[in-house]
């Protein structure tokens, strides 16, 4: 384990959609000990869910590969590496473009990126075409009041 | 997904149940049109009251039924939307065209 870190996880799975779900709670199980509200863990699953997504229909299109989940924790800081070895996006710049999709004929909306970037405080691309791309992101979870927090609340009631 | 049909009305409630990703989504379509086709409301409404986690797969269903039941004359609604599933469709304008409403 990295010194830097004082948590660190890996996960590696087949590029097949029934493994997104697996991905995004595993990776918020592991979110869970920075003590998040139910909101943050909703940003931290969505974006998770959005980046292998990617992996499995862009990187591999659908053909099948490794996907890599790297997960990091020090202090309140969660750092998530999502990878694979796929095809790589040619230009990641407008990829990140909101509504921009290479496949609209499965009604993708093209929001993938913009959600991510809105709901992580960072995110970094890098792509190599054949090679594969990897996405980083960060979260700083906000120290939490439990006591005043009705989002806990309001799960305990549904 | 559970659907209920008031013939009086016209009005097709569809409250899913299952989780919107991409893996699910193609499933849901499918239901979602089925039983638009077999009633051919005027009036659909979306209930998220069972959707525990939703992508942005969920911007291309709504997107994508909201054409289709304009197509045939009904409107489209959505009900019962978490914060985070309203974070969803904020980001991607879907509110400016389909509105929330409350059903009891």
């Amino acid at each position: 384990m990295n010194k830097n870190f004082e948590n660190e996880m890996k996960l590696e799975f087949v590029s097949k959609s029934s493994n997104e779900s697996f991905a995004r709670i595993t990776v918020a199980a592991f979110a869970a000990q920075l003590d998040p509200t139910v909101e943050e863990l909703a940003d931290i699953k969505t974006a998770v869910s959005e980046a292998v997504t990617n992996c499995i229909i862009h990187g591999y299109e659908s053909k099948i590969g490794i996907v890599k989940v790297i997960a990091k924790l020090k202090g309140q800081k969660i750092f998530i590496e999502i990878s694979d070895k796929g095809k790589g996006i040619e230009d990641v710049k407008m990829a990140k473009e909101p509504l921009y999709t290479t496949k609209p004929n499965l009604e993708r909306s093209g929001m993938g990126f913009t959600i991510m970037e809105s709901f992580m405080d960072t995110v970094e691309v890098e792509s190599i075409i054949g090679l594969g791309t990897k996405v980083t992101m960060t979260k700083n979870i906000k120290i939490n009041e439990k006591e005043e927090n009705e989002e806990d609340f309001t799960m305990l009631t549904k | 997904m559970e659907s209920i049909f008031d013939e009086k009305e016209k009005l097709l409630i569809l409250k899913i149940s299952e989780e919107i990703d991409d893996c699910k989504v193609q499933e849901i379509r499918r239901k979602a049109d089925n039983e638009i086709q077999r009633y051919m409301p005027k009036r659909v409404i979306f209930d998220f009251d069972k959707v525990t986690f939703m992508d942005s797969a969920g911007i291309g269903l709504i997107i994508g039924r909201y054409k289709f039941i304009n197509l045939i004359g009904g409107k489209l609604e959505m009900t019962n939307l978490t914060n985070s599933i309203r974070k969803i469709f904020e980001m991607s304008g879907i509110l400016r065209l389909i509105p929330e409403t409350e059903i009891s």
